[in-house]
């Protein structure tokens, strides 16, 4: 053990703040070592991603750390959990399974997390400061919580988030110093038409593409303008954090460690330049659909990450011009929309949940599609409009997976089969 | 003829076995089932292949936060790699092998290599793997 450490860490370490607190630390500790921090620093919220994945491990651990009275230090929020914790007996959800799910809850509840249960933390509560420093887990939580509100944590895994939590101590590396946010690749937008940059698959397709050329670097966009919506943020940082490992990047004149240039790259130059022509983006466009136009529609999955509430509002007028022409969904096809408990209170107050119940759209809470059982085995193909869904459902789901717009996903949810209009995205 | 790699051992231990090459970057998170060791990223080189007993040459991890579940999960019902090597640390992975050890006492070694002694790894190369880092490739054993 290298690291230098405080009073306080000493004594979470011997145990005088309980045998919780002191496995906490251990692995804290030991992680310091891997990543070669010289000493340990605060952070002063955290962000639990450990409480999604219901495994055997995954329980045991929780409970262990609970067990031995751990505690939260500071303000924890939870990602979303294994089970809609309300209504995951109209699912046809194993008893066994469900049961695990809510001891796995209540362990981290019981540790005194808030019970969020979202993957949209920036969305819905706590929403961390800009520089302010915080250990959060959650891919797409943590490239939007560096890039887009310029907060600081580095890519906390499962299980390490917790112990951050607990001790309120990481190891002093990576993205919580200024020194190492800044911009390593350069990707210039080129040519790329006005209306396809209004797009939310633009976002998507480029956030993919990002992933794809940046791997773990940090990369600095030019060319994207200052209007985008958190929404089309969320949805960036959900695609470029499944294709690679992007934890950061920046935007010039859009994200808040990049008003310039000069200020992205720290006054230095990028490592690599790479443009990016409208050619790449059809390329990674199409790279996101494994199944082909005009295959039959098992299963439409929309909120990955969480809805908002301006997703609903958008979601919602879409259906409202297919209601008005006397459409409904096709009976072959289920729609879910899975969001946070946040979003659907905001969506109770307002006047949108009868005409997307009456369409027959499934509102799933608290979880995912990921990580609940809740998709039917013999679910062939998939649409959804989320980059993340379209990476990862071929191998979680062993589907077929087409992704496209929201219109396209709602249009094909009609007509039983995927199609897509491509205007947006024929012109060369 | 066999060589000895010197590696940094990122998570200490010993292990033997023989070397499954990746040559991109793998999420073990909708990567890897940690029920059969299958690579289940069907846009992935290596989809299909199984992890288990074999040291696994990924130049790093990306993707999932909830990855080092995976590898717990993964040690826990006997489908994880024998050990990792790595081009570069990548704490989710380490964090994994880690938290396994405080649960179970069991581990997984995981290595990181320079970028030349890395790719001079070549498929089913037999690997011993030493807690120094020191990486034996197609050596006898226990001379």
């Amino acid at each position: 053990m290298s690291v230098e450490l405080s009073k306080h860490d000493k004594q979470l370490l011997d145990g005088q703040h309980g045998e919780g607190a002191q496995m906490a630390m251990r692995i804290i500790v030991r992680m310091a070592d891997v990543q070669e921090a010289a000493e340990l620093m605060d952070v002063t919220q955290a962000h639990i991603d450990g409480c999604g994945l219901l495994s055997e491990s995954g329980l045991e651990f929780a409970e262990t750390l609970a067990a031995k009275g751990a505690r939260v230090s500071v303000p924890t929020t939870l990602n979303m959990g294994p089970l809609d914790l309300q209504n995951w007996q109209q699912y046809n959800i194993d008893e066994d399974f469900a049961g695990k799910a809510i001891r796995q809850a209540k362990a981290y509840t019981d540790m005194e997390c808030i019970p969020t249960w979202t993957c949209a933390p920036y969305q819905s509560y706590l929403t961390p400061r800009f520089g302010q420093q915080i250990a959060w887990g959650e891919s797409n939580a943590i490239c939007y919580a560096n890039s887009v509100l310029g907060a600081r944590t580095n890519r906390y895994g499962d299980y390490m988030d917790i112990c951050a939590a607990i001790t309120g101590r990481v190891p002093k590396c990576g993205l919580h110093l200024a020194e190492n946010r800044k911009g390593q690749l350069l990707l210039r937008l080129k040519n790329i038409d006005a209306a396809v940059m209004q797009s939310n698959e633009f976002y998507v397709t480029l956030g993919h593409l990002t992933g794809s050329l940046a791997g773990d670097k940090i990369p600095v966009i030019e060319g994207l303008g200052s209007r985008a919506s958190s929404d089309q943020l969320k949805a960036f940082c959900a695609a470029a954090a499944s294709s690679g490992a992007v934890a950061l990047f920046h935007a010039i004149g859009l994200t808040p460690e990049a008003n310039t240039y000069e200020q992205a790259f720290h006054g230095g130059k990028p490592e690599r330049i790479i443009d990016i022509g409208f050619t790449d983006l059809q390329k990674a466009r199409s790279e996101l659909s494994t199944a082909e136009e005009g295959s039959n529609l098992d299963l439409v999955v929309l909120g990955c990450p969480h809805f908002s509430y301006d997703e609903f509002r958008e979601l919602s007028s879409l259906i409202e011009a297919k209601i008005e022409k006397g459409k409904r969904l096709h009976p072959n096809v289920r729609f879910v929309v899975i969001s946070s408990q946040t979003s659907y209170a905001l969506l109770q107050r307002g006047d949108f949940l009868n005409r997307l119940t009456a369409f027959g759209i499934e509102i799933t809470l608290d979880t995912c599609v990921f990580h609940t059982p809740m998709v039917a085995e013999d679910t062939k193909v998939i649409m959804t409009d989320s980059g993340k869904c379209a990476y990862y459902a071929p191998g979680e789901l062993n589907v077929q997976v087409a992704f496209g717009s929201m219109a396209d996903c709602v249009e094909s949810s009609v007509k039983g089969q995927v199609c897509r209009k491509d205007t947006l995205w024929e012109k060369s | 003829m066999g060589k000895v790699l010197i590696g940094k051992p990122v998570v200490p231990g010993s292990a033997e076995g023989a070397a499954l090459v990746s040559k991109e970057p793998l999420s073990f998170w909708g990567g890897i089932s940690p029920q059969t060791g299958e690579v289940i990223d069907r846009r992935h080189d290596l989809s299909g292949a199984i992890v288990t007993g074999k040291v696994f040459v990924l130049p790093t991890g990306k993707g999932s936060s909830t990855s080092s579940a995976t590898l717990l999960e993964s040690i826990r019902t006997g489908v994880a790699p024998a050990a990792i090597i790595n081009l570069s640390v990548d704490p989710i992975l380490a964090l994994g092998s880690i938290v396994a050890d405080e649960l179970y006492h069991q581990t997984i070694p995981i290595v990181v290599l320079s970028e030349e002694d890395f790719l001079s790894i070549r498929q089913d190369d037999n690997l011993v793997i030493k807690p120094d880092g020191k990486v034996l490739v197609n050596e006898q054993r226990d001379k």
